[in-house]
């Protein structure tokens, strides 16, 4: 007994062990960029590592009132907005329709959904610019919003049927039957019941266009007009020799990021993986 | 989606067909295809994406572990796994940036190699025309880990006790009792996310290799997405859209094989 009591002890260590290391992987790449973003340009080039003795806003200041950051951040943050909403009011309605309106083909509608789930954008890129260019949206927030709209619609249609299914078919029917038309259903029983998983939505899309910057970066070229990932790359390339100021961007641009998944972890985690799920 | 999925798809296929750029374009068939698989760059770019696989097995490997030592009810097994998760749900953009920095011919990592008399250990992880493509490699997995991890977490918390505690009063080992009882039941789930994985290497890492090493040293850590950027950028929209096509040949490929391998895992 004694020998299998050990043995169970020293297992439980270097479990704690094993899972402490891979902890300190994930969490030293954010370590390094808040840091970073504290030293002076002068400290880090003598010495990058360790904890910063002498912390210094100035390179978040720079950031926050001489940069274009505090305007794309906006960009960004309209554009989250705008897409996600749009996207997600479409997928509420359009799910309701497949599961509940069961129309004709709403089984291929879904598995299509599912399909163009996983399309990759860059495919898309060169006729969207066109169009874009076409109509004169390039270099607009509209440009982007447009895309990363249509682009989110499939997942959300997904997840909302997905939910919509563990609704009981006999609420609805109840509730038709006593002559309530579809839109009032949907207004007074589903609508209600899908908070929980609407925001789960919104939270995962809001993250994906938040940090989405391949069609930023092709669709919004100039300066005013950047998202902040689109803006980040521009650092990266103006300032190779200030470390701390480009990171200041990058912890500015991550802090949005964690304080939602700090205060809502259960949503993101649910959400992220639900493409995955049954 | 109609006009977002239906109109540029059939669009970039038209537009392989044709070369100079869109408001002039002329006929050239399969010119561009023919150019651009005989573009050592292109090839040196799908080659990468293939290389890329590599990280896929590790990635799910160490997920694997992870969640399975998770899955022992061990203390504070919450926390752990929302760390593990935290990267996951980052912006790639602002993680590459500190990637970079860190892994610089005098970035960090070597520096402290040096002054742990480990110099010699010290590549040139960004500017070396091979280790390019693995640091990439590295921070794919260093972020999609989490996503592993929470995923085959999951899974296991659904099967039911019986079986492992079974094989637990037989005297199976910890070993024994993980590889030879809880994996094979979560099969159907690992498969599934070995071809979403795979998919993410081939066609959603433009991110991770460009502000990483963008696509450097000359070609030799690009992707296919970068050099349809890189094409589409210089204004070759007929080689663009042709690379474009061929992607989503090979993504149309993996999107079936994920959609059958769903419906076996929704099945058991």
């Amino acid at each position: 007994m004694r020998s299998t009591a050990r043995h169970s002890i020293v297992r439980l260590l270097s479990q704690h062990a094993f899972l402490i290391i891979i902890c300190l992987a994930a969490l030293y790449p954010l370590w390094f960029i808040a840091s970073t973003a504290l030293r002076s340009n002068a400290a880090y080039q003598l010495n990058p590592t360790g904890f910063p003795s002498h912390p210094t806003l100035t390179s978040l200041r720079n950031m926050l009132f001489h940069e274009p950051l505090p305007r794309w951040m906006w960009n960004s943050f309209l554009v989250t907005v705008s897409s996600v909403a749009v996207s997600t009011f479409f997928a509420l309605l359009a799910a309701y329709a497949a599961v509940f309106g069961r129309f004709r083909g709403h089984s291929f509608f879904i598995s299509t959904s599912v399909a163009l789930m996983v399309v990759p954008p860059v495919t898309l890129l060169v006729p969207m610019f066109v169009f874009m260019v076409n109509t004169g949206m390039v270099n607009h927030l509209q440009s982007v919003i447009v895309f990363y709209t249509g682009l989110l619609v499939p997942f959300a249609i997904f997840f909302m049927t997905g939910f919509f299914r563990t609704i009981p078919q006999e609420l609805i029917e109840a509730a038709s039957s006593e002559g309530a038309g579809p839109f009032t259903v949907f207004r007074r029983i589903v609508l209600p019941l899908s908070g929980a998983a609407s925001f789960t939505l919104i939270v995962v899309q809001a993250i994906w266009v938040w940090n989405e910057l391949l069609i930023a970066l092709v669709f919004l070229q100039n300066e005013s007009a950047r998202t902040l990932m689109a803006g980040l790359t521009q650092f990266q390339g103006r300032y190779v020799t200030n470390e701390p100021l480009v990171l200041a961007g990058a912890l500015l641009s991550i802090l949005p990021v964690v304080v939602l998944y700090l205060s809502g972890q259960r949503f993101f985690v649910r959400g992220l993986t639900a493409g995955i799920g049954k | 989606m109609a006009f977002a999925f239906g109109f540029p798809l059939v669009q970039v296929v038209r537009d392989s067909f044709y070369a100079g750029n869109f408001s002039s374009p002329i006929w050239v068939g399969l010119d561009n295809y023919r150019g651009v698989l005989s573009d050592p760059a292109f090839r040196q770019s799908i080659f990468n994406n293939m290389k890329l696989l590599l990280a896929v097995p590790i990635m799910l490997a160490l997920g694997l572990v992870i969640a399975l030592v998770l899955n022992d009810r061990i203390r504070g097994g919450r926390h752990y796994q929302s760390v593990v998760f935290l990267p996951y749900v980052l912006p790639a953009t602002a993680i590459g940036i500190a990637f970079s920095f860190l892994l610089q011919e005098n970035g960090v990592l070597n520096r402290s190699l040096r002054k742990a008399h480990l110099g010699g250990l010290a590549y040139d992880w960004l500017g070396n025309s091979h280790l390019a493509i693995v640091s990439v490699g590295g921070l794919v997995i260093w972020q999609q880990l989490g996503f592993a991890v929470v995923v085959f977490t999951a899974a296991l918390l659904a099967l039911p006790p019986e079986t492992a505690e079974a094989a637990r009063i037989d005297g199976a080992g910890w070993w024994q009792l993980q590889l030879r009882v809880l994996v094979p039941q979560i099969r159907p789930i690992i498969e599934l996310l070995t071809v979403i994985q795979v998919i993410t290497v081939i066609s959603w890492v433009f991110n991770y290799v460009y502000v990483l090493t963008a696509g450097g040293p000359g070609f030799s850590s690009s992707v296919m997405e970068l050099y349809i950027w890189r094409s589409f950028s210089s204004g070759a929209d007929g080689t663009a859209a042709s690379v474009a096509v061929m992607l989503l040949g090979m993504a149309s490929v993996l999107i079936g094989l994920s959609l059958w391998v769903r419906k076996q895992a929704v099945a058991t």
